[in-house]
């Protein structure tokens, strides 16, 4: 494994694009195909099955090192990672500086072999390995081994480094690789293999096509006539396939996900042979103006075989966007107009009898300064924003800029001082991580305004909790009230009138967006401002 | 929880007191005499009446606080009489010139850490183990998965990174006083002579350092180097507040790595951008803290900075030592910044 090792010390250490792709392709030049197939899911992260839990390898650890559990979870609320915390804490044990395993063998015997024991064996036999391998590959190895291996490389960098060490063109190898790639040196071989004309990809979907957020430079000097403006919906990305082989539903996230939504299924049935839809699975009933919330498709997400009470109470439409395959040819390298009237003609010729498939509809612009007036009605929709897509643009693989933007809600935000804390609980039990917020009333006094209870990341949370227990001025019970001193952005969904609250006002999911340690608290926001948003408001 | 009236140690709102030598120690606040352990900005604050502080340290504080302020420059291990107790600091291996301060009156004795470490540093005077009643010992990595590595290893993994990238220029972020001077003392050792570029802040303190002899690679203050010469290969030193600042927009295409006891978790880093992290810090470590408070003997510790309450209650619970963390305006070094202020 010590090349696999050495590769993700040389990934995780570097922030250089160039420099991971150096790595990526060193190694899939150099590595056995047995292991360079493992290398490959394990970075695409289509391998985070979880062989032993987090917390078994942490009781594993601490009857090994005979700590006190409160200090393991001290440790883990400075870490805030099961695997990493228990690599840290048995780093302090001499290990051994050589690691002969293939990544291959690892993966298909020794980790299943460990993961299938039980009790004091299972115990023995981690201890052991754990003591068998330099420590540089102590994370390694537990985040394999507890499914959490994680490394800073996307899917659009590794399938380009794989294709330059092969010498193979990066959207075939994209599209070979769509719809699941099981690690083997056969399967390796495969998806190196040659092209060769008319490859059939039988029930594969296409790579999907990104839109990155919108840079409003790049669009001023085009005509707004140019683009095609729609709402972006709040459901998931999917292709809807009817091919010789078969119909299928693809999610974003690469997996089949027919037998959740049978209803679709059968629309794909009705559809011609010989074609693909891009679009989003939402829960839309009939007759209703919009779609359900989100949760409501959560509900139906992961249920294999749904019940008929749930497809009734949740019903799942496809809005379509695009048409990327038409009477079995390829339709991606075809500008955005053309696949759009032929994906209306589609539409058409069902006449009415397919109504769970939806037109994504369009929305016209005439001036780039009505842009976020039109932006802002997504809420009305109950829409997350638009998606701007250029009318000749062709259907790409993953996020490349400059083809389709989306330009989403913006969050409300209201800068406020920190008036009190609360100890967490959980993992967080010692820390200060509830915190409640004041804005400034026409007196000159801090009113408490909102709560939250996320948006800073752990170093942080571990700062301000220090800075918290400094600036103490008074305790009650569990709560501190500390020195109003720190601003923070807090970003919120909406804001209304309320009686209950002692300002008059409640916020929809309020977070902190931002610590502002630029500010000083009298420069905080008002309740008058808060006030002002709320009129804004539709 | 508050040290007891009629100690020889109180805490007062300008911090630490000693009413038997009517001293203060590290004050947060203006005070009229002033028992420093060391230069670092959280420990010696600006205003104070007299300053007593080991002699060489006395560069680096008249650098910070000014060039006028009244110092009274300490030997390590002399004694000293101040008012009614006994003084004396002993090196506890920090940064150049960092003391513990030993009191002592009325046959009642304590021992204030300040910050200190047990690994080697070639530029400043090792550890001295001291005994006492009472200790006050920091904790700012007081959690197990914080052990160190020798500082001639971490200093061995920079090179090896800087020499990695003859094509680029490399930056090394780290704090301008006590640690910049650690990593050139080390990369010294390993025999590196060439030319090491600094940041502003760091060149700042370079001369204490120098007049001190610690022996380093010789190095040139960016503002001094011509424009439009080759950076390639070229080692910049400069401190993490540098990072992502608009003054070092020549080194963009720049490697870069952090060098800090914090760079131990890896989310630490990826959460700051660094692309490299080396672990060395000039706390001690763990076992550090441990075989510190041990070998001072004292019937009571008090902890702060940092993990106070953590190594509190593993000191009452499995080393069976009576300790408490001590709430107070003692800040822990932060992570992403020069130093605390
Ligand atoms: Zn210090
Ligand atoms: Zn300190």
């Amino acid at each position: 494994m010590e090349a696999f090792a050495g590769l993700f010390q040389q990934l995780d250490g570097t922030a250089s694009t160039s420099a991971k792709l150096a790595a990526l392709e060193h190694y899939f030049r150099s590595a056995p195909p047995g292991d360079a197939a493992w290398a490959l899911a394990l970075l695409l992260g289509r391998r985070r099955k979880r062989l032993i839990s987090g917390r078994r390898l942490r009781e594993i650890c601490l009857a090994a090192t005979d700590l006190p559990e409160w200090l393991f979870e001290a440790c883990h609320s400075q870490v805030g990672d099961s695997a990493e915390t228990v690599s840290l804490l048995w780093g302090q044990h001499p290990a051994s500086t050589i690691d002969g395993t293939a990544l291959s063998t690892w993966m298909e015997e020794r980790l299943p072999k460990l993961a299938a024991l039980q009790g004091e064996e299972q115990a023995t036999a981690i201890v052991e390995c754990w003591a068998s391998i330099p420590e540089p590959h102590l994370l390694l190895l537990n985040k394999l081994l507890s499914g959490g291996f994680r490394v800073g490389v996307s899917t659009g960098l590794v399938t380009r480094a794989l294709a330059n060490s092969a010498e193979l063109d990066e959207s075939l190898l994209a599209h070979r690789l769509m719809g699941g790639f099981t690690p083997s040196s056969e399967s390796f071989a495969a998806l190196l293999a040659p092209a060769e004309q008319g490859e059939d990809h039988a029930a594969r979907p296409y790579p999907f096509f990104l839109a990155s957020p919108m840079e409003r430079g790049q669009l001023l000097d085009s005509q707004p006539g140019n683009w095609l403006l729609e709402w972006k919906w709040d459901g998931i990305r999917g292709q809807l396939i009817h091919r010789s082989g078969g119909c299928s539903l693809w999610s974003r996230g690469e997996e089949l996900i027919n037998d959740a939504f049978p209803e679709l299924i059968s629309l794909a049935e009705a559809l011609p042979q010989g074609t693909v839809l891009d679009g989003e699975v939402i829960v839309w009933p009939a007759d209703a103006p919009h779609p359900e919330p989100f949760a409501s498709l959560q509900r139906r997400l992961g249920r294999k075989a749904p019940s008929r009470a749930l497809q009734r109470d949740c019903p799942a439409a496809f809005v379509a966007y695009d048409l990327l395959e038409h009477a079995g040819s390829d339709l991606r390298q075809h500008p955005l107009h053309e696949r759009r009237r032929l994906l209306e003609a589609l539409h058409q010729g069902l006449q009415g009898t397919q109504p769970v498939l939806r037109l994504s509809s369009t929305q016209a612009l005439r001036r780039w300064d009505e842009l976020d007036e039109l932006r802002d009605q997504a809420r009305l929709h109950r829409a997350e924003g638009l998606m701007l897509k250029g009318i000749d643009s062709p259907y790409l693989v993953g996020r490349k800029r400059g083809h389709w933007w989306k330009h989403k809600l913006e969050p409300l935000r209201l800068d406020v001082v920190l008036l009190y804390a609360q100890a967490g609980s959980g993992k967080r039990a010692n820390l200060y991580t509830d915190y409640s917020f004041g804005l400034w009333n026409d007196d000159g006094a801090l009113v408490t305004f909102a709560k939250a209870y996320s948006g800073l990341d752990n170093s942080e949370i571990k700062e301000l909790d220090r800075w918290i227990r400094a600036h103490t001025t008074e305790r009650f019970g569990p709560v501190r009230a500390v020195e109003p001193l720190q601003v923070f952005e807090l970003a919120f969904e909406g804001i209304q009138h309320s009686k209950r609250h002692k300002c008059g006002l409640a916020v929809r999911f309020p977070r902190i967006s931002r610590w502002r340690t630029d500010k000083p608290a009298c420069e905080a926001d008002s309740l008058a401002s808060a006030r002002a948003l709320l009129e804004q408001l539709p | 929880m508050p040290l007891a009236p009629g100690g020889l140690l109180q805490l007062s709102p300008e911090g630490l007191y000693c009413p038997a030598a009517k001293a203060w120690i590290d004050p947060w606040r203006p005070v009229p005499r002033a028992l420093i352990t060391h230069a670092h900005a959280d420990h010696a604050r600006p205003g104070c009446g007299e300053y007593w502080a080991v002699g060489s340290s006395e560069g680096i504080l008249r650098e910070r606080l000014g060039a006028e302020i009244n110092l009274l420059p300490v030997d390590y291990g002399q004694l000293h009489r101040i008012g009614e107790a006994r003084v004396s600091f002993h090196s506890a291996g920090h940064v150049l010139g960092s003391a513990q301060i030993r009191l002592e009156a009325g046959g009642e004795s304590w021992l204030v850490s300040g910050d200190y470490k047990r690994c080697a540093d070639p530029s400043c005077a090792p550890f001295e183990p001291v005994q006492a009643d009472v200790l006050i010992s920091e904790a700012t990595f007081g959690l197990p998965i914080y052990r160190w590595q020798s500082g001639a290893d971490v200093a061995a993994e920079i090179l090896a990174w800087w020499r990695s990238a003859p094509d680029r220029p490399s930056v090394l972020f780290c704090y301008a006083f006590g640690k910049a001077q650690r990593v050139l003392a080390e990369l010294h050792r390993l025999g590196v002579s060439e030319e090491v570029l600094l940041h502003g802040a760091v060149e700042r303190l370079m001369g204490p350092y120098r007049e001190a002899g610690v022996a380093m690679p010789p190095t040139l203050p960016l503002a001094q180097l011509e424009r439009g010469s080759d950076l390639a290969g070229r080692l910049l030193i400069a401190p993490p507040a540098a990072h992502r600042s608009r003054g070092l927009g020549r080194f963009a295409k720049a490697q870069n790595g952090f060098v800090s006891g914090w760079m131990a978790v890896r989310g630490a880093r990826r959460r700051r951008g660094y692309g490299r992290g080396f672990v060395m810090s000039d706390h001690a470590d763990w076992a550090g803290l441990l075989q510190s408070i041990r070998g001072s003997k004292a019937q009571q510790v008090y902890v702060t900075h940092g993990q106070s309450n953590v190594l509190a209650r593993y000191l009452r619970e499995v080393e069976g030592i009576s300790a408490e963390p001590l709430e107070g305006r003692f800040e822990a070094e932060r992570f992403d910044e020069e130093e605390p202020s």
